[in-house]
């Protein structure tokens, strides 16, 4: 992956606008992370295939970023995306890397269902 | 260590296997016992991508599947078994059903002992869900025919709970095994490693005794 371009992310979220499109999108403190520091408050969030169709997008903030979807009836988010990548899919599949470099947030946009 | 006619590893992720049990898997097959490992995921949500991060969410199944060939090659095991489970979804599915799964493999290889995870006391969800469903599976059998069940427990309270360790086996023999096998799973272990060689190199005294004695809790059941 790379670390973000903000205009070139911007561009690729606008090429699948108004189209539809299966998102999974994901955050995580990791399954361990009560058991190394018992006053930490496990929480995370995972949907993968949700199918919807934005009509407006954007990329926010310096680094890392905030990324919205508007859709006709609601919203998608993430916040903490670092890097980003078109992969041989043509799927565009942003993340966030902690100051560790392990996985923390996942955004991602298909034109075909996720395995 | 006791010699096995056949070994059954039941285990949720790719790596599960490789800091607690590698040295005891490698022993087992060294003494000529046919070992299985069954392993339910792929770790499609680990947190681990890589230093400096080279897997995406999406390659990151591919690579761990690779990595977990290599594990099983560096250990001798050559009945792999990638169940088509997903991370982090194993406590959601219904137990009955995952219950009989594990129930026809055990059926099928008819194993004198199971390593898994102690349901309860193996701190990730997809640990504990595995655990009880191969616990679930043997209860079900007449108590004649149950194998062994030797359970690996790590959770903060577990020796509190349900004491210390009874199985503990002196892997220091087969430590290049066990290395090769913690480095097979390279996308996972990369940091670790490197502490760990390091703290190798210093022979010191707790690290070598981790690493070196594979700790089991045979599995007690009640009727």
């Amino acid at each position: 992956m790379d670390i973000v371009m903000k205009e070139q992310v911007q561009l690729a979220l606008d090429e699948r606008a108004n189209k539809d499109v299966y998102i999974h999108l994901e955050t995580t403190n990791g399954a361990y992370a009560s058991h190394f520091d018992e006053t930490f408050f496990s929480s995370g969030a995972y949907i993968r295939n949700a199918k919807l169709k934005y009509i407006h997008s954007k990329i926010a903030g310096n680094g890392p970023y905030r990324i919205g979807l508007k859709t006709d009836i609601g919203w998608v988010y993430a916040e903490g995306i670092t890097h980003y990548e078109i992969d041989e899919h043509d799927r565009l599949l942003m993340a966030g890397h902690d100051f560790k470099g392990k996985l923390a947030v996942s955004l991602e946009i298909s034109e075909t269902p996720f395995e | 260590m006791e010699k096995e006619r056949q070994v059954l590893v039941i285990f949720p992720h790719p790596d599960d296997e490789a800091f607690g049990v590698s040295g005891t898997i490698a022993k087992h097959i060294q003494n000529g016992t046919p070992v299985t490992y069954a392993c339910l995921t792929l770790g499609e949500m680990g947190r681990n991508m890589g230093d400096p991060p080279f897997a995406t969410r999406e390659s990151l199944p591919h690579i761990r599947k690779q990595e977990l060939q290599n594990a099983a090659k560096a250990m001798g095991i050559t009945d792999l078994r990638m169940l088509g489970y997903r991370d982090k979804t194993v406590e959601f599915e219904p137990e009955d059903k995952l219950a009989h799964h594990m129930g026809e493999i055990i059926e099928e290889l008819n194993p004198s002992l199971i390593i898994t995870f102690y349901p309860g006391y193996a701190v990730h969800p997809d640990h504990d869900a595995t655990g009880a469903a191969v616990i679930h599976a043997v209860k079900s059998l007449p108590k004649e025919k149950r194998p062994k069940v030797y359970c690996v427990a790590f959770s903060n309270n577990c020796e509190e709970e349900i004491g210390a360790a009874d199985v503990v086996h002196d892997v220091t023999e087969v430590a290049d095994i066990k290395l090769n096998t913690l480095k097979a799973h390279v996308s996972q272990t990369q940091l670790m490693i490197k502490e760990m060689e390091e703290n190798l190199k210093k022979q010191d005294p707790a690290v070598m005794a981790r690493i070196n004695q594979e700790r089991f809790w045979t599995y007690q059941f009640d009727e």
